[in-house]
């Protein structure tokens, strides 16, 4: 039953780059502002689940060829060695630091290490809801 | 050779037999197990002479220090000779079983490993000082009779008597444990010879009676006492050395043994005195009773054995009311501890004697059923001289050791009367006149088992094998032991010095410091006043009446025994536990969630309830709240609405619908409180939730049938008082908890140190990640686990079919 979808197809394709701006700032805002890695995460899955609504999981899948399953690994992996990397430096396990660096187009910019431990939070919720969605969306 | 080392010989030695079993398959194993027994034999000899002035041994192996508990093996009178009929009569029995056990037909390597696994285990439990380690010993025993009577696993009745003693005895040994531990606590230590010291202190604490009763019960299963004894006759389908060395000789004297040891402690209290002897008194005769009831020759012979250790433990019992008395009465009593002593010494040799010569009658005729056999007097005449000198001791007939005993009992009897206890009047007479009949009893199955077998007409045709005198190295072992019978008799009081003096002394040590202050010797001649005598003759005549009139009162067991029946009872309780126990749990384990469900939340209410009702929690204090605002209400109006469509509708998809209302209203609510993390967060949970429900019940079977109608949830009662429950509960509870509020909230910390400490501005984004992000860590580590839980669940094709299934079920 594949019917015509132009408008929604032409609505998603301008809608996903807004919602996936939406989701970046949210994730970048968390540290001050309502937001973090797992809203931004969750609203990053749903704008891939909009695009699988417009389109098909085949062709959603073309268009970005990733393994969620990677995905939930590498987001996993980033937040252990963030807090894993502390004890390197002979503090316990799971300290963060923070500091203020200028960087070139920003400007004045503060860096803090638990934006890495947000990171691996924001893919490891994008991995493990596509995973789901996909997976029970796959399944005949 | 130290002590300890002695008691471990055999075990260790036993890791060296299945070598020798496989490597050595010309010369039967046997041969070198022999030397093993020998060794102590000679060893312990070697602390006779000494033992006898007196003189006592101990030596310690730390086994855990922190805890005090050490391997003690302690050398006085009583564990000494324990020790030599140990490793005595286990020589005589591994020389037995050398030409018993077919060494190309039988698996001599597991035998001969329990057997030595077993003596060690027995030599333990006599010398150990300590109680952890004499229960160790103890269980080990035990273990080994298990694995003994059970030696021919193929047969269904050796498992079955294997399974029932072992159920007894260790049911009777944890007791035991029980009351070493109570005893333990109340006297502070667990070294015996310490306890004995201070038995004054400790007969006058509250628990005292307890230890003392689970002891007891220890000893009697052990000791096949009644109501216990029902495991030793079935005990009879081990082979036959192990029947004449475990369950005539050495094992079952461990619960005389610690009735004996234990004497010092526990006679101070009269119950442990009536107990002893009355259970010791009433297993001797029903025992004796029921000997002649039995048609096989082991049979009868374990009635035999039940009886004489009933005998033996009445003994001790009587023997420990000399801590009562005062001045010549306790030497009166001590005689009977005395006359114990000696009466095991002589039924370890006439009882191993008589196993030994039925396994070789079963060898030799293969057959122990006393019907098929007769005349094999003029066949096999050197078994029957041996067996008739047995039976004849048994009896209590001169010239062997068994009248000697058998007169010492019947005075010691006669003595309760010089005792004043629990005002017995003349109640006492009842125990010499109960004695007396059990002697009668034991007289006419000592005869039934010795001229039933040999007199009589010889029926070759009913036998499996033509009779013929065994092989002279069968007969070597019971000739021993019936030369002993006979040399006791006449020269009983070199036994008495060397051997049962010294035990006595260990026994009562409040009346004889030394074994040489026991005055007793033993005669065989106690003149014409004595009234024993006269019992004992009264014994042979009626005796010998009843066994010529056997044929015609027997029929009265078939009435008679069927109805009381101990096993009948054991296998009941056996039957009850096990059906009972699957009962039970089929009640309750329905294989039903809803009624899992029903138990927790019924405990959820009780438990939760019952703790704040006893500790007077419930409060409702009203002071600390915040004013309610309009928009709350109306929210709450929402979720309450949401809440009972789900709970009313009849549809799924209402009801999904429904539960998302409830959702975002829930999001409405984390608004107007300020939580707008939790808000985004719930929305999008909400939305992804809804989704994945909708997609699940889309490909649920049979959808159109709920949606007609046609099945309603339905209401129940219990559901619904049980729902209540818990949600009254949980409110209570919710409000109790707000009403009083004892420590203040951690949360000003962070609210001061969000910027300077941890640098961001976001209170609950840098609580996840900075403050608390191990959390954090292990949620994503949670949500890992559950795609991963989904891509196996339906890449496995099982998801599918299992949880459509399931949810059609409700």
């Amino acid at each position: 039953m594949k019917t015509n979808d132009l408008i929604i197809q032409t609505t998603t394709k301008l809608v996903f780059f807004i919602i996936f701006l939406f989701s970046i700032h949210i994730f970048f805002a968390g540290h001050y502002t309502p937001g973090g890695g797992f809203v931004g995460g969750l609203l990053m899955s749903s704008a891939i689940v909009l695009l699988l609504l417009a389109f098909d999981l085949k062709t959603v899948k073309e268009m970005l060829p990733v393994n969620y399953t990677v995905v939930t690994a590498i987001g996993l992996l980033i937040s252990i060695a963030t807090a894993a990397g502390s004890i390197f430096f002979n503090v316990p396990f799971f300290t963060h630091v923070y500091d203020y660096f200028n960087i070139p187009l920003l400007g004045k910019t503060s860096i803090h290490t638990a934006m890495f431990f947000d990171t691996g939070v924001y893919l490891v919720v994008v991995g493990v809801t596509m995973t789901i969605i996909q997976m029970i969306g796959g399944d005949e | 050779m130290s002590l300890v080392f002695a008691i471990f010989l055999p075990i260790i030695a036993a890791l060296l037999i299945p070598l020798l079993f496989k490597r050595v398959s010309s010369i039967h194993t046997g041969w070198f197990v022999l030397i093993i027994p020998l060794l102590l034999v000679i060893f312990y000899g070697t602390y006779i002479s000494t033992v006898m002035d007196g003189s006592t041994y101990v030596d310690e192996l730390p086994w855990i220090p922190s805890l005090g508990i050490s391997f003690i093996s302690y050398i006085d009178g009583l564990s000494l000779l324990f020790s030599l009929l140990i490793t005595g009569i286990g020589t005589l029995v591994v020389l037995y079983s050398i030409f018993y056990l077919d060494k190309n037909k039988e698996k001599l390597g597991n035998f001969y490993v329990y057997l030595l696994m077993f003596m060690s285990a027995m030599l333990g439990v006599v010398q150990s000082d300590h109680l952890i380690s004499l229960y160790f010993f103890w269980e080990l025993t035990s273990i080994s009779s298990f694995l003994l009577i059970g030696y021919w696993y193929t047969k269904d009745r050796s498992r079955f008597g294997a399974l029932k003693s072992m159920m007894i005895t260790v049911f009777g040994g944890l007791m035991m444990l029980g009351g070493f531990l109570i005893l333990g606590i109340i006297g502070d230590t667990f070294s015996i010879r310490e306890l004995i010291g201070e038995a004054t202190a400790i007969a006058g604490h509250d628990l005292f009676v307890w230890a003392l009763v689970l002891v007891l019960i220890g000893a009697f299963t052990k000791s096949a006492q009644f109501p216990f004894y029902i495991w030793l006759p079935d005990a009879m389908e081990a082979p036959t050395p192990v029947s004449a060395y475990l369950h005539s000789a050495t094992m079952v004297k461990a619960g005389l043994y610690l009735v004996a040891r234990f004497t010092p402690i526990f006679a101070l209290s009269e119950v442990w005195v009536w107990l002893v002897t009355g259970i010791g008194i009433l297993t001797l005769f029903w025992g004796s009773f029921f000997a002649v009831k039995q048609t096989d020759l082991k049979a009868i012979l374990a009635f035999s054995t039940v009886s004489q250790l009933g005998l033996i433990m009445s003994l001790l019992g009587i023997g420990s009311i000399a801590y009562h008395v005062t001045g010549d009465l306790v030497t009166t009593f001590t005689f009977a501890t005395f006359a114990a002593i000696f009466h095991l010494m002589n039924h370890a040799t006439f009882k191993g004697s008589l196993f030994m010569i039925a396994g070789i009658i079963d060898h030799e005729t293969g057959t122990r059923d006393i019907r098929k056999l007769g005349g094999l007097m003029s066949l096999m005449p050197v078994s029957f001289t041996i067996a008739l000198i047995g039976s004849l001791s048994m009896a209590g007939v001169p010239p062997f050791n068994g009248f000697l005993s058998k007169e010492m009992f019947l005075d010691a009897v006669l003595n309760l009367q010089h005792f004043d206890l629990y005002a017995m009047d003349s109640w006492w007479i009842l125990f010499p006149i109960v004695a007396w009949i059990a002697s009668v009893f034991t007289f006419v199955y000592s005869l039934y088992f010795v001229f039933y077998t040999f007199r009589g007409k010889y029926k070759p045709e009913q036998l499996p094998k033509a009779a013929h005198e065994a092989p002279i190295g069968m007969l070597v072992s019971p000739g021993i032991l019936a030369t002993l019978v006979v040399i006791i008799f006449f020269i009983p009081n070199f036994f008495g010095n060397a051997f049962i003096k010294p035990a006595v002394a260990a026994i009562q040590p409040l009346a004889y410091k030394v074994p040489s202050d026991v005055g007793f010797s033993i005669k065989a001649w106690h003149g014409f006043d004595s009234p024993a005598l006269y019992m004992t003759l009264g014994v042979f005549l009626v005796g010998y009446l009843l066994y010529m009139t056997i044929p015609k009162w027997r029929a009265m067991y078939n009435a008679l025994p069927s109805k009381v029946s101990l096993n009948g009872m054991y296998d009941g309780i056996m039957r009850l536990g096990d059906s009972g126990a699957h009962r039970f749990s089929s009640i309750y384990m329905t294989g039903s969630i809803r009624n899992y469900f029903v138990y927790m939340f019924a405990a959820i209410i009780v438990l939760l309830g019952g703790t704040m009702w006893i500790k007077d929690a419930f409060a409702i204090r009203l002071d600390a709240l915040a004013p309610i605002r309009f928009f709350e209400i109306l929210i709450s109006i929402l979720l309450i609405i949401g809440t009972i469509t789900i709970l009313f509708t009849k549809s799924r998809l209402t009801a999904v619908i429904a539960l998302g209302a409830v959702g975002y209203t829930v999001a409405l609510f984390y608004i107007i409180f300020k939580a707008p993390d939790l808000a985004l967060t719930q929305l999008v949970i909400e939305t992804v939730s809804v989704a994945l429900f909708l997609g699940a019940f889309y490909h649920l079977p049979k959808l159109n049938k709920h949606e007609k109608g046609k099945e309603d949830r339905g209401f129940r009662l219990g559901n619904f008082l049980i729902a209540l429950g818990v949600g009254v509960m949980v409110t209570l509870i919710a409000i109790s908890s707000h009403s009083q509020k004892l420590i203040p909230s951690i949360s000003q910390y962070y609210k001061d140190t969000v910027y300077s400490e941890a640098g961001g501005g976001n209170i609950v984004n840098v609580i996840l990640v900075d403050y608390r992000g191990f959390d954090t860590l292990f949620e994503i580590s949670v949500l890992t686990i559950a795609s991963l839980g989904i891509i196996g669940m339906i890449t496995l094709r099982l998801a599918k079919k299992r949880g459509a299934r399931k949810i059609e079920n409700k």
